[in-house]
């Protein structure tokens, strides 16, 4: 294999890099469009080569409301991290190092949850939350998104509670910390890693999600910046494809940023992710 | 609840006998039990609460404003009846097979070229696992480009002497559900190659070295060493895959809500029209049921198969 490999390096990474090209043209086709004019795309079409570049398709998507979306979908989607991640950790926390009765069964149903279809929840929940008056509010998004999800984050920092030893909890409980103190003092700092990789995972969830958005969100200066972007070329006055590019580009940029920011904890909590 | 005295006797032998203990051990108590019910009963409320809700709106007539009419299995026979869930069901059939088989192709493909540590494989990997995070509608939008009527497809295809090929993708009945699956798959594509890499990590080297040494070619190599080792990692992807083809939804909606004329209609986009858009929420319940039973029942049938396989092997 490594005689092989040695021989052809040409051959790999002529086609590998065909390949990996062939993958971002579909990127670059949307940065090169959302930096051309109206003019330029309507006199020689989308698949032409640009005469000038220019921001100003930034700047229009922006004043026509999509830094409001973003606020929104910033609002919706830091919170549910921050919250998910407390709520699980207290619940992963008891189950993994207490002996909680019924505690494999508490873990499973909760995974179970997390596992159900979204469409199998879609009406009933849609009905709860105009029944408790959450219909059509950010704070409705953000209990429902944090509430559906949490199983899988207990489901994950459970298991990597269990794998701390039991020699440092009680250690401390001898040194006088209670149930409480343990958690904050020594679990939490101890869970770092895989916190980081579901929050960056969650923030990606929640941040990227249309379906809840369509569902329980009515007013248009309520929507996130995702099922906002789709209504966009619905609207006869943005119908200009370099304008709806650019606002494609902006709200793709937090979940990028975050990828960037967290990519060793991304892809690790990926591949945990695939254990549920 | 049955909670307490178990946690009590692990708290308060912890902390020791005295006093102060045993207070601190009940205080304890309380802390674990709100630390697993606050979470548990928030979850199952918006969870399995809605879920079973589902399963008795299923059973009825409902328009969602007046009350709900029993009608058992009513709505379950009339899909049978029905052209468009037919349509939808199949078209889901098409996606579970070519969105689904094609990204674990092409996710095992790439896994195993980039599996070997070489110059540059880093770059490779992270570009084809970018669009894992962007949001479907992002996807969705960025093909929109491409395969609109002035689009780069159809421009490659006139200036190769193609034109009478050029279409309006989306909007023919005959190529919107397949067009779709292309920008379903460059998403999906890299998340199951990272999955792979992860399951190839786990394959040992030395057999490899052992079987070339024994004569056995590349493909040998791979089909009774490489696949047989991947086992475990296969289900998890075939699970994931099942999963997220049944509850493709996001792509669909974005790039065509299932139209022209239901051509590219899904269960996930007929069950959100008719239910949640429309007014008939017994129908669209029932549907979200057999999405539900769907789901589960294709992987409970792989994973018979692959247990029985393995007692057989």
């Amino acid at each position: 294999m490594t005689t092989k490999s040695r021989t052809r390096p040409w051959l790999f990474h002529g086609g590998m890099s065909l390949l990996a090209l062939l993958w971002l043209v579909p990127l670059l086709l949307v940065l090169v469009t959302s930096l051309r004019t109206f003019d330029d795309l309507a006199d020689r079409g989308l698949a032409s080569l640009p005469k000038a570049l220019t921001f100003g398709p930034y700047r229009e998507a922006l004043g026509l409301g999509e830094w409001r979306s973003i606020i929104n979908s910033l609002i919706i989607a830091v919170p549910v991290v921050i919250v998910s991640l407390v709520l699980a950790s207290m619940a992963a926390y008891a189950l993994a190092r207490h002996r909680i009765p019924f505690r494999r069964t508490l873990l499973l149903l909760m995974l179970a949850g997390n596992l159900l279809p979204a469409q199998l929840l879609l009406i009933p929940v849609l009905k709860l939350t105009e029944q408790f008056g959450l219909f059509d509010s950010l704070l409705g998004m953000i209990v429902v998104q944090t509430a559906v999800g949490l199983g899988f984050y207990v489901f994950v920092l459970h298991g990597f509670m269990r794998g701390i030893p039991d020699e440092v909890t009680q250690a401390a409980r001898i040194d006088g910390a209670s149930t409480f103190g343990v958690y904050l003092r020594i679990v939490l700092p101890l869970t770092k890693p895989a916190m980081a990789a579901l929050g960056s995972l969650a923030f990606t969830w929640t941040f990227n999600d249309l379906l809840w958005s369509i569902t329980l969100l009515r007013s248009e200066e309520k929507l996130p910046v995702t099922p906002a972007i789709l209504g966009m070329q619905g609207d006869e006055f943005v119908s200009s494809w370099n304008v709806i590019a650019a606002a494609t580009v902006v709200a793709a940029i937090p979940t990028v940023i975050v990828f960037l920011r967290f990519q060793r904890y991304f892809i690790s909590g990926l591949l945990i992710g695939s254990a549920k | 609840m049955a909670a307490v005295p178990q946690a009590v006797t692990r708290g308060s032998r912890v902390a020791g006998a005295s006093p102060k203990g045993i207070l601190r051990g009940s205080r304890d108590t309380v802390i674990l039990l709100a630390f697993v019910l606050v979470p548990f009963t928030l979850e199952m409320f918006w969870t399995f609460w809605p879920a079973l809700n589902s399963v008795y709106i299923s059973l009825t007539r409902w328009d969602g404003i007046s009350p709900p009419q029993f009608i058992g299995l009513d709505n379950y026979a009339r899909m049978w009846s029905d052209d468009t869930f037919r349509l939808a069901l199949r078209n889901t059939v098409i996606w579970l097979v070519l969105f689904g088989g094609l990204s674990v192709l092409g996710g095992l493909g790439l896994a195993l070229l980039l599996d070997k540590p070489r110059r540059g494989i880093g770059i490779y990997r992270a570009i084809f696992f970018l669009p894992v995070v962007f949001s479907l509608v992002v996807t969705a939008l960025v093909w929109r480009m491409i395969y609109q009527p002035d689009g780069v497809i159809n421009s490659i295809l006139s200036a190769v002497g193609l034109e009478d090929q050029a279409k309006i993708w989306l909007g023919d009945p005959d190529t919107a559900l397949y067009a779709q699956i292309l920008p379903a798959l460059w998403r999906q594509i890299g998340y199951i190659m990272v999955l792979f890499l992860a399951g190839l990590k786990t394959v040992d080297p030395l057999l490899h070295e052992a079987a070339k040494m024994d004569g056995a070619s590349a493909f040998e190599r791979f089909r009774y060493i490489t696949l047989p080792q991947l086992r475990p990692v296969s289900t998890v992807v075939l699970a994931v895959t099942v999963i997220d083809a049944l509850r493709s939804f996001d792509i669909v909606w974005s790039l065509t809500q299932g139209g022209p004329y239901h051509s590219s209609e899904l269960l996930s986009t007929y069950q959100f029209a008719t239910g949640v858009q429309g007014s008939q929420l017994g129908y669209g319940s029932a549907l979200a049921v057999l999405i539900f039973v769907l789901t589960v029942g294709t992987i409970v049938v792989y994973l018979a198969r692959s247990l029985r396989e393995e007692e057989t092997a």
